[in-house]
């Protein structure tokens, strides 16, 4: 390729009103090994433009994003303050409900405790008349021991008497 | 679209979506990173895929937005600049530290524009892009596109002048 062909090139390359083929020629000059001293530093501008093209991506693409997990996470965790929240309000409940019962259960005590209270109140009253009863019959029992040893005397002065 | 049409549709520019990637992130790992996105994305919308009839230019499109957004927020900011993976050629060591050093001052200098310029570029001298597909990725004027690449263009050979010449006198 003479020299004048590539420099009306290169005139045109600055100006960017190369073509894609343009282009190709100046890239194919710059790169072989016989470049006009002058035109040094194109040919390490077109070297770097030709050693990009080769650099490729190392990395293994994935379709499927990690990223999901992250997303999981967030929204897991949504839902556990979620849960706990509403765990807390039907434990709370639970709870509330539970005390009740407790309560209810002591006032049903304390009213069970009174009714016996007083049964036995009743109780010692009819104990204390039982008592008195048995007191009234020892009484008689007395009477009537009396009365018999009244009826044995009685008689033995009837025997006496008769003889 | 099942995955093996996918697959078959959207792989082959996968190279170039990380170069245009890396070109505007810089770091080859946030480059990876932004591939792998580019992907989930056009896997999330592959039904939306066949709506379009240039699927590639519909990547690059997305990759660019992307990596600008990246740029644009303070995740990006922190990322070290530290990257050199250029493959090793078979010349000799002067040649191969010239080579490299040539190489590293192009890219350096390409770094510098702004990122527009950059893009075009990346997408007309490596990727070899029509003005058409430039257009249609971009969503730019063709004349606006030309005069961006120009620019860019002459921006990056008289920085390469000035350095050649300072290295001779």
């Amino acid at each position: 390729m003479e020299l004048a062909n590539i420099e009306k090139l290169l005139e045109k390359y600055l100006e960017a009103t190369t073509s894609l083929q343009e282009e190709k020629v100046l890239r194919d000059y710059f790169t072989s090994d016989n470049i006009a001293p002058h035109l040094e530093e194109y040919g390490m501008l077109f070297g770097y433009f030709k050693q990009n093209q080769s650099e490729t991506c190392t990395k293994t693409i994935k379709l499927k994003p990690e990223k999901t997990r992250k997303k999981n996470l967030k929204w897991i965790s949504i839902a556990a303050s979620v849960t706990l929240l509403i765990s807390m309000y039907f434990g709370k409940q639970a709870y509330d409900a539970k005390e009740e019962t407790r309560k209810k259960q002591l006032e049903y005590f304390a009213q069970v405790k009174d009714a016996l209270q007083k049964v036995s109140n009743n109780l010692n009253k009819g104990n204390d008349a039982l008592y008195a009863v048995s007191n009234n019959l020892n009484k008689g029992t007395e009477a009537v021991a009396k009365l018999d040893t009244y009826d044995k005397t009685v008689k033995t002065v009837l025997n006496k008497v008769n003889y | 679209m099942n995955q093996s049409d996918f697959i078959k549709a959207v792989l082959p520019f996968k190279d170039k979506v990380f170069r245009l990637a890396k070109r505007l992130l810089v770091s080859r790992e946030e480059a990876e990173d932004a591939t792998q996105e580019l992907y989930f994305k056009l896997w999330r919308n592959k039904e939306k895929l066949t709506e379009y009839k240039n699927v590639e230019a519909f990547a690059m499109t997305m990759t660019k937005n992307y990596c600008f957004d990246r740029l644009k927020s303070k995740q990006a900011n922190n990322l070290s600049l530290v990257h050199s993976n250029y493959k090793e050629k078979d010349t000799s060591l002067d040649k191969k530290i010239e080579y490299k050093d040539s190489v590293n001052q192009v890219h350096k200098l390409i770094e510098n524009l702004p990122e527009q310029q950059r893009v075009i570029m990346q997408l007309r001298d490596i990727e070899q892009y029509s003005f058409d597909e430039i257009c249609k990725v971009l969503d730019m004027k063709p004349t606006a596109v030309r005069v961006a690449l120009s620019r860019a263009r002459k921006t990056i050979r008289e920085a390469l002048i000035k350095k050649h010449n300072y290295g001779v006198s």
